[in-house]
């Protein structure tokens, strides 16, 4: 594998989730946790990895804020330079009490009622990129649900709202790939690849400044805390932390959608029959497919039910393992397309619930719908690629169109 | 029947306001409060009952 380890033989006591195999087989691993005596995972890897399994601890740890600190989100080989509680990408990196102070500035734009009225937007975007898959013939045409459609929806809406230029989407998506996935390299490297991203945001910035436009960078740069505006590295950190929250996820969370409805031709054929189903669908997917792992790290040694955690050791938070405990949910492996009762943590849990859900609902509500609506009936077909980190989604998903509209 | 948003819990899935927008609403920071004191018509109890099911931070709790 690349980076500075070698592959897992042991996921006890040498886990390593940026391990492609970890992303393939994500949910036999769970089960086989959540069935174990132990269903903590540890590894000297990182140096010092915990990840527990159930909901109930995960449940724990995300309200713990006293034990653990947000400092850092990403697992990798280094440790965040940039101490709590503002951390370097605020708010997802602050603890309590400025944590409130910085995700209360972001809350306004991030408000059911505002993102609401993007929808048509999305919508649009989807028929877009839909007509550019080119002609389309029934039973042979294969599309890539990944390449050609998931991946370009959330960096479109995000750079509009930020004001960046459309053209750099590219750019964007490099950026965050270097940021989740490339976790396992030397720390100076990271800091080499992750330059460039501080250099264009400054651009950016100085850009919105001296031209001000209604967007979210002009937002945040005449934001306010008790009367002063936001220092440049909080400003940077937020946009970094927007761009870096609202890309792969939300991309994954689509991507997966399509790679269960290409592979469970009864749920395509409900969700065609019956579109109000998506009410439930909605929350269903983001449950059985939750893309996002979240970190925190130890702040002093701590036993953690008998686990003896060291301070800054890494402790991963896998929501996505957690929506799949059977002890919190009925039929917890089972997609059931119209479950009733879903408290799943696909969001995560407590005071970091994701600022973004009402945008991620939305995008990926509409993406699916638009998706279906123009290929009713279509298959996995080919080799899915996942992606490999903290965040779970297929980067390359080929999908027969076996009926269009 | 009354339903009551624990503001303190709710962390602002916007869960409720999704399934049941006759008895919920969200303020612009996207924290949860009941209409009408909470005061649940008789057509709206399983709107009501499915809305606190599907809170992920429990801040929902229903009276009957
Ligand atoms: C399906 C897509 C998405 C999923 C599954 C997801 C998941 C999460 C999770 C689990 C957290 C909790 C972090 C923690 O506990 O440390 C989080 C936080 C956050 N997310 Fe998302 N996210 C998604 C999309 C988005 C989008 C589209 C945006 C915005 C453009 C966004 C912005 C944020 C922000 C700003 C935070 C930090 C909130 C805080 O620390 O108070 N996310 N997200
Ligand atoms: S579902 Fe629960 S957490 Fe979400 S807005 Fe409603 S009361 Fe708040």
């Amino acid at each position: 594998m690349t980076g500075m380890y070698e592959k897992v033989l042991d996921w006890v006591n040498d886990f390593d989730h940026a391990d492609p195999e970890y992303n393939e087989r994500a949910h036999e691993i769970w089960e086989e946790f959540q069935g174990s005596e132990c269903p903590v995972a540890h590894s000297e890897r990182y140096d010092g990895l915990w990840a527990p399994f159930t909901y109930e601890m995960v449940h724990e740890i995300a309200y713990d804020t006293e034990h653990f600190t947000s400092q850092g989100v990403v697992v990798n080989t280094g440790r965040p330079l940039i101490e709590a509680p503002v951390g370097p990408a605020p708010p997802i990196t602050s603890d309590p009490p400025f944590h409130n102070i910085a995700r209360r500035l972001l809350l306004p734009p991030f408000a059911p009622k505002v993102i609401a009225e993007w929808e048509p937007e999305v919508r649009r975007l989807c028929n877009d990129l839909l007509d550019r898959m080119g002609a389309i013939t029934e039973g042979e045409s294969i599309v890539d649900g990944a390449v050609q459609y998931a991946q370009s929806i959330p960096v479109n809406v995000i750079a509009r709202m930020l004001g960046f230029p459309q053209e750099d989407e590219a750019l964007f998506r490099d950026f965050v790939h270097n940021v989740l996935e490339r976790i396992n390299e030397p720390a100076e490297d990271r800091e080499a690849f992750m330059q460039p991203l501080a250099d264009y945001l400054d651009k950016q910035i100085e850009d919105h400044r001296a031209n001000p436009r209604n967007d979210l960078t002009n937002y945040l740069l005449n934001a306010e805390i008790a009367g002063n505006k936001l220092s440049d590295e909080h400003v940077r950190g937020s946009i970094l932390l927007l761009l870096v929250a609202g890309i792969d996820t939300t991309w994954s969370a689509i991507g997966s959608s399509l790679w269960h409805l290409g592979t469970h031709p009864d749920d395509l054929q409900r969700l065609v029959d019956e579109p109000d189903v998506m009410m439930f669908a909605l929350e269903e997917f983001l449950r059985a497919y939750a893309p996002v792992t979240m970190a925190r790290l130890v702040k002093d040694d701590y036993d953690f039910h008998g686990c003896p955690m060291k301070a800054n050791d890494w402790v991963l938070l896998p929501f996505p393992a957690a929506n799949r405990d059977p002890k919190q949910f009925e039929h917890a492996t089972q997609f059931v397309i119209d479950r009733q009762e879903n408290r799943h943590g696909a969001f995560g849990l407590g005071i970091h619930r994701c600022l973004g859900s009402n945008l991620a609902r939305l995008e990926l509500k509409v993406a699916v719908e638009e998706f279906v609506r123009r290929f009713p009936s279509f298959t996995v077909d080919g080799d899915t690629r996942w992606s490999v980190g903290q965040i779970r989604g297929p980067r390359e998903l080929p999908l027969r169109v076996v009926k269009t509209s | 029947m009354r339903v009551f948003v624990d503001e303190e819990k709710c962390q602002g899935h916007n869960r409720c306001f999704a399934i049941a927008p006759e008895l919920f609403d969200v303020d612009d920071y996207g924290t949860a409060f009941a209409l009408n004191d909470g005061a649940v018509p008789a057509g709206l109890v399983d709107k009501a009952r499915l809305a606190a099911a599907n809170c992920p931070e429990f801040a929902i709790t229903i009276e009957d």
